[in-house]
């Protein structure tokens, strides 16, 4: 991949229409980014992406912005997370700005009520299509361990309500322990 | 000097956040009612509000919409930058070792075992999501759901929008914004 001016214009507005147009904070920003960068670009390996936001939910912030840093710095070091940073934030600061102003109005809005309201069923849409796509890709590796991983991180988090941080602990030292001590097999 | 302040609080908001905005929230409302006096409780319950209904992550939103109430744009940015700057250094550094020993065995390992769990951990939160949408009230869990409470209007754009996004693969951001047109004609017109 060519590191031009386009490319990093690419990058820029890729992370910036994200942040400017998604309701409902990080978890719905990264299975978006997800998509832009693996399926629509192809700059990013599935495997690899699923790698990056596991760092970014253990790593203290707001993990839109921890996985835009990684995936600023995967494509192009430490200026294509400053590219990718400053696409992030700069929507809110913008949104936010404007909003804050005359913010009693903008809650009272019917319109802008409807208009958020018929989004988030967008949202839902989209958040659902990607999850469709992960868990068809996780079931076809066949992977038994995998799978039951899978389930069981589902229901902690569902069900049982665990913190994300403790699920992503105990799925890494499970994964450390099972396939380097028991299986020593360490290829994936 | 108040924009010290801000940076300081906001600072120490993206350092202590470990989980996502939502974990940032009660850092938040520790800074911004107890450790300072910058918003009234009613305030801070508009900010949680707004934060939420507008696009972007919703730490950030929270942190631009405190600086702007305080000290204006230049507070805004600065609660920005300051809410960014532990993540900025935290994640350059992970990063780093990540690239650099991504191919040793061992951390193989970990991040085999990590990957179904993220999966599981986004799937999660994309239930909460299709819940808030699906379902009129705001407190709705799985035990708890009835018949009445079901938004069907919103089941239809659901199912439109994933059928769209999987047989045509349509644009989210275009999916998104053309549900939020239905929506006004809709819930705003009708």
């Amino acid at each position: 991949m060519e590191k031009n001016l386009k490319f990093y214009i690419k990058l820029f507005w890729s992370t910036f229409s994200l942040s400017a147009f998604t309701i409902g904070g990080g978890y719905v920003i990264v299975p978006l980014m997800r998509k832009k960068f693996v399926e629509e670009l192809n700059w990013i390996e599935e495997e690899e992406m699923l790698n990056l936001v596991a760092i970014s939910q253990s790593a203290p912030g707001p993990i839109a912005v921890n996985t835009s840093i990684m995936v600023g710095y995967r494509l192009a070091g430490v200026f294509g997370s400053f590219v990718t940073i400053v696409g992030t934030i700069l929507p809110p600061l913008i949104i936010i700005t404007v909003i804050a102003q005359f913010y009693t109005v903008f809650k009272e809005n019917k319109i802008i009520n409807a208009l958020l309201l018929g989004m988030r069923a967008g949202v839902a849409a989209v958040i659902l299509d990607v999850i469709i796509k992960m868990v068809n890709d996780i079931i076809k590796t066949k992977n038994k361990i995998s799978i039951l991983i899978m389930i069981i991180a589902l229901l902690a988090s569902v069900v049982f309500d665990i913190n994300a941080a403790l699920i992503i602990i105990v799925s890494g030292a499970f994964g450390a322990f099972y396939y380097n001590i028991y299986k020593k097999e360490g290829k994936v | 000097m108040i924009l010290l302040e801000i940076f300081w609080s906001f600072f120490q908001i993206g350092l202590f956040a470990i989980g996502g905005g939502y974990a940032a929230l009660p850092l938040i409302e520790h800074q911004v009612l107890e450790a300072h006096n910058w918003l009234t409780l009613t305030e801070f319950a508009d900010l949680l509000t707004i934060s939420q209904m507008t696009p972007g992550p919703i730490a950030l939103n929270a942190s631009t919409f405190v600086g702007t109430r305080v000290a204006g744009l230049p507070g805004a940015i600065v609660a920005t930058i300051g809410c960014v700057t532990p993540s900025c250094i935290i994640v350059l550094i992970l990063s780093y070792f990540y690239f650099k020993y991504k191919n040793l065995s061992s951390i193989q390992g970990i991040l085999k075992g990590l990957r179904p769990a993220v999966v599981s951990l986004i799937a999660s939160a994309g239930l909460s999501i299709l819940m808030l949408a699906v379902f009129k009230s705001e407190d709705i869990t799985i035990w708890n759901m009835s018949l009445s409470d079901i938004n069907f209007i919103s089941i239809i754009l659901v199912s439109v929008g994933v059928f769209v996004l999987r047989k045509y693969k349509m644009d989210p951001i275009k999916v998104m914004i053309a549900t939020g047109i239905v929506g006004i004609f809709i819930y705003g017109v009708m």
